[in-house]
């Protein structure tokens, strides 16, 4: 390849805030003040904190320096898999950023937060029908608290039927969230092993499905790219025994405007608004986890609930059945904007969004599976996964081909999960990536599998072109240095 | 559609590779009874289209820049300095994934550890986290710590002047697990009353606010002996952490775990999120703490770098044997109370908290002088209860119609507090704003 | 990884399926992991280990190692009351990948039960199950 997209660069180095500034300079206009000092109680007062002093400059380049050693979507693909990288568009941040929004008071009285109401409320109702369900909350401020709110569901609705239960059955493909959130909830987690071809089979839920089991949580399609196939045999052995089906909906974006999960027997699904409805990963957050559930679960909904009355809209906490509250307020709202406004600029386009996704993932999987192991060569949905099997002999590992991939340019996919693939790669493309990109994605593997044999090295010493090169994870965890 | 790139030529070019005749075909492993009946039923909208629509519902919201208010309750309206709203938007911020590939990620977590920093000086403690999700969930997950402490512990104790909406987050995580929550009665000076957890077998741990929800400063020195007294751990939270420019730092004062509402350092109200969940313990906790932690290292040149570390607390290693199943945090947040408190630095985060006392104890005494009760004796921050006359809430609608917002009542969450009101002055409100809302008050 | 003909095995310490090993010491019995588990795990960041005077049946779960990605949970080889507990490994977890059979041992038990230590594997024994997995 003779020019590749990664290249040198001038980065700049910037040290800590707190080894730069000097007592008595301000990066901060002070507001007037207009009445006198009071001094508080002796035993109360305090120093304050030791922050350093910046003027403004300082501030600036500190920041604008520390975001120059960052990669984000808007520098190029990130292909991991069960993230959905998508692009972030614009005109979201303008709408979250309207003084309105951005400066309202969640406790003022109803007449006075209509727009916001109007906005949670029809959030509520275009996330239920794109998902094929009844009714859904935005209140969980993450998957892993959507997740959490699935489980208190399932417990309420078991204590309803006057028998509480202890199991949930949960794939060895699942994403940790799945058995952290339901053991936050007493439940235990029994694992359900995939089948050969890469999704579960109904008999072997037979075999675990009991009167001591809440339900099932999966994950549709799956970790592994491939749609459940057998989802609806699954849902009636779990619903023959009165137990209910979760849906982690974290891989949505492959399946919008063609499934319809109330049909696929699903009976709760949480979103992250921050993969499928294309709000900003922020470095790690904030998201937003909405769930969606069937009918007969409404009741159980975190409260409290937005309503529409004769004159608008009012929120209402007459929700007996409800599980209780998972914000002190009403969810992540700034990221309810924008996903917001993401539906209202794509509309039915949707399904143009999950049909290039699958597209753009199952052209890569062919285009790659001769040089990188496929252990499940059949059509995936909008992630494929691939394992570094054909390195092993030269040294090779999944890490090195990610690391590598640094250097070219692009971000590494996900790698070592699901945890059932030995040395997994899992690529995710999106259908925010052109055919140039993704090609040039393709190129790229394919070049790193040839330095694999022609070079380990080069891989396994890999990035070589970043800020920083392989850091000590080891020294990280033994002598954790968290603060400075 | 400008987020679509594939032209009808790129489409055929793929489906050949692929090898399947058009789009519909990709779907063919997805049993038809799984399907939807009919197509997606959603409005779309140009840009301009969806311009009109949010600024009309934009429109429909009250907000600082029309009313005066003095309103806080959890969600606090603080000027945020236009460098910092700058410096978020960076794209690399903003669009990056979480910190998972360090080298490319440097940038977030230099941002985070100094962050976590900043926040450990702020509150007089050993380690701080990358942050939760917001104040009441900090809550709860520090309550579930101590339990994790505790080991064989199942009670934890929860003054009823910790945040309303905090302490129902605490009952909905609580409720499904064999834990329980017993809760702390008021003093009339407005302070937690401690008396009672002598009586209280197996205490894992307990938590008091401060500022707490009557604006009231809590005296954490005698909390804290009385709480260790009882081999619990101790447990205090805020939602208004600009409070300790000025107030002790609970660290100082012995406490095991800090936790609240980082809101007010930098971050938009935004209709009550996204907030930000702060989280800090003392050293010898680090491996019970929730949450990403950001560490310091060296890379294989030894050049100083940063890494998320101590990852095996966390569900994608431990799964169901996790400290918390917590997963996304707040980071762009926590950049974001990193940048207000860089450009505040130490001496003007001093000075705006200083600010904040001293504007609400000008409006206190002024509605003191007019002849109005101030119910609860304690020292307090930016917030204090006022008790009206009875039938105020008439007069507090009608103020409304005048675009003033005078407080929070407060009878919905302390149904013994009628006619009570929670008022809040920021640095956001001048003596002008006060003197009229008193003069309105009397009128 | 080390190649099977490249591990320690002692001889004077017998094994477990699960890669733990004990050394009678007097009335006591010293328990660690052996050098094919220290190997597998990588380096090694912490060790939890239980206080003295717990109590474990054989093949109960006394404690966990980590790495920086993985947790693997420790099973007692022998049932009894901790004695003592290798403090060193506080601060320097890397001594069970340096000398996993001497600086590295993790408790002493003083076994309720001493003819448990003769029905656990010895070196030939753990060395077959080992070339066993391997195939």
């Amino acid at each position: 390849m003779k020019e590749t997209v990664g290249t040198r660069g001038l980065i700049l180095n910037e040290p800590f805030l707190w080894e730069r500034g000097r007592r008595g300079r301000s990066g901060y206009s002070l507001p007037r003040r207009d009445v006198e000092p009071v001094p508080l109680p002796k035993d109360l007062a305090g120093e304050g904190p030791d922050f350093p002093d910046l003027s403004e400059v300082e501030v600036v380049r500190h920041y604008t320096r520390l975001s120059t050693w960052n990669y984000g979507v808007d520098s190029g693909m990130y292909p991991l898999g069960s993230c959905t990288m998508k692009y972030n568009p614009k005109t979201n941040e303008r709408q979250a950023s309207l003084p309105g929004f951005a400066g309202a008071h969640p406790l003022v009285p109803s007449e006075l937060c209509q727009g916001a109401l109007q906005l949670i409320y029809e959030l509520e109702h275009y996330l239920a029908h794109v998902a094929g369900l009844e009714a859904a909350t935005v209140q969980p401020s993450a998957g892993a608290q959507g997740e959490l709110t699935g489980m208190l569901i399932f417990s309420a609705y078991h204590r309803d039927r006057g028998k509480p239960r202890t199991k949930i059955l949960i794939p060895d493909t699942a994403h940790g969230t799945n058995p952290a959130s339901a053991a936050l909830c007493g439940f235990k987690a029994v694992p359900v092993e995939t089948g050969p071809d890469g999704v579960l089979l109904p008999a072997a839920v037979e075999a675990l499905m009991d009167d001591d089991t809440a339900g099932i949580m999966v994950t549709n399609p799956n970790t592994l790219g491939l749609f459940e196939t057998h989802i609806q045999a699954i849902a009636a052995i779990v619903h023959a025994k009165d137990g209910l089906v979760y849906a982690d909906g974290a891989n949505m974006n492959a399946v919008m405007g063609v499934v319809d999960f109330g049909r696929a027997g699903v009976d709760v699904l949480h979103i992250n608004l921050h993969k499928t409805f294309s709000t900003p990963h922020g470095g790690g957050g904030p998201g937003s986890g909405p769930v969606c559930v069937g009918k007969r679960l409404e009741p159980f909904l975190p409260a409290p609930r937005v309503v529409k009355t004769g004159e608008g809209y009012m929120l209402s906490e007459d929700f007996p059945q409800s599980i209780g509250k998972l914000h002190a307020f009403y969810g992540n709202f700034g990221i309810m904007v924008r996903a917001y406004s993401y539906i209202l600029s794509m509309g039915p386009k949707l399904k143009d969004v999950s049909q290039h996704a699958v597209l753009n993932a199952n052209y890569i999987k062919e285009l790659l599976k001769d040089v990188y192991h496929l252990p499940f060569d059949v059509p995936c949905m909008h992630e494929c996964v691939f394992t570094d099997k054909f390195l092993e002999k030269h040294k090779v590992t999944t890490l090195d081909v990610a690391k590598r991939l640094i250097d070219y340019g692009f971000h590494p996919p996900t790698i070592y999960f699901p945890l059932v693939v030995h040395g997994a790669i899992m690529i995710e493309p999106t259908e925010s990536e052109s055919k140039e990109t993704i090609d040039q994605f393709v190129a790229t593997m394919r070049a790193i599998a040839r330095e694999a044999q022609e070079d380990p090295a080069l891989l396994q010493q890999a990035p070589h072109k970043p800020k920083v090169r392989r850091m000590d994870e080891t020294a990280a965890a033994r002598k954790p240095c968290l603060r400075g | 559609m400008r987020y679509l790139s594939h032209t009808p030529e790129d489409l055929a070019a793929m489906l050949q590779v692929v090898g399947v005749k058009d789009l519909e075909e990709l779907f063919r492993t997805i049993p038809e009874d799984c399907r939807r009946t009919a197509p997606l039923d959603l409005p779309e909208m140009t840009e301009w289209e969806l311009n009109d629509h949010m600024a009309r519902l934009a429109d429909r919201m009250v907000s600082w820049a029309d009313y005066k208010t003095f309103a806080g309750a959890g969600s606090y309206h603080h000027y945020i300095p236009e460098v910092t709203r700058y410096l978020l938007s960076r794209s690399e911020f903003v669009t990056a994934y979480t910190p998972y590939q360090p080298e490319i990620s440097q940038g977030t977590l230099q941002g985070i550890f100094e962050y976590q920093t900043l926040v450990c000086r702020l509150l007089g403690m050993d380690v701080a986290n990358a942050s939760l999700y917001d104040g009441a969930m900090a809550v709860a997950e520090a309550l579930l710590m101590a339990i994790r402490i505790g080991r064989r512990k199942k009670t934890v104790a929860v003054s009823t002047l910790v945040n309303p909406y905090y302490r129902k987050v605490v009952e909905t995580y609580l409720a499904p697990t064999e834990f329980k929550v017993v809760w702390l009665p008021y003093r009339p000076d407005g302070t937690t009353d401690l008396s009672g957890l002598g009586a209280i077998e197996d205490l894992a741990g307990v938590a008091v606010q401060s500022p707490n929800f009557f604006g009231g400063i809590e005296d954490l020195a005698a909390a804290g002996k009385t709480i260790h007294d009882r081999d619990a751990i101790f447990i205090t939270c805020f939602s208004e952490p600009l409070a300790y420019g000025i107030l002790k730092a609970p660290g100082a004062l012995d406490a095991d775990i800090v936790c609240g509402e980082g809101q007010s350092l930098g971050i938009p109200q935004s209709f009550g999120g996204p907030g930000l969940g702060v989280f800090a313990a003392k050293q010898q906790y680090v491996r019970n703490l929730p949450g990403r932690l950001v560490g310091q290292t060296v890379d294989a040149d030894g050049k100083r770098g940063f890494v998320l570390t101590l990852s095996t607390r966390e569900q994608h290693i431990r799964r169901e044997k996790a400290t918390s199943n917590i997963c996304s945090n707040q980071s762009l947040c926590a950049m974001a109370a990193g940048m207000y408190m860089a450009a505040l630095g130490g001496t003007g985060f001093r000075e705006l908290a200083q600010l904040n006392h001293d504007k609400a104890e000008y409006l206190k005494s002024a509605l003191q002088a007019a002849g109005l009760e101030i119910p609860f004796a304690s020292a307090t921050f930016n917030e204090f209860v006022v008790k009206f006359p009875a039938g105020f809430d008439q007069k507090w609608q009608a103020l409304l119609q005048r675009k003033i917002l005078a407080g929070i009542p407060m009878v919905c969450y302390y149904p013994e507090l009628a006619d009570h009101y929670l008022l809040c002055v920021t640095e956001t409100r001048s003596k002008d704003d006060m003197d009229a809302l008193v003069k309105e008050v009397l009128a | 990884m080390k190649e099977l003909s490249e591990l320690n095995l002692p001889e004077d310490v017998r094994y477990t399926k699960d890669h733990e090993w004990a050394r009678r010491k007097g009335e006591t019995f010293q328990i660690g992991i052996t050098d094919f588990a220290q190997d597998q795990l990588g380096d090694i960041v912490f060790v939890e280990l239980p206080e003295p005077g717990d109590t474990f049946q054989s093949g109960d779960e006394f404690g966990t190692v980590e790495s920086v990605k993985a947790v693997s949970e420790l099973f007692m080889p022998l049932s009894g009351e901790v004695a003592t507990v290798n403090a060193a490994l506080e601060d320097s977890p890397e001594l069970v990948n340096n000398a996993p059979y001497t600086d590295g041992w993790m408790l002493e038990i003083a076994a309720s039960d001493p003819s448990e230590f003769d029905e656990m594997m010895d070196r030939g024994a753990y060395l077959e199950m080992l070339k066993g997995s391997q195939e």
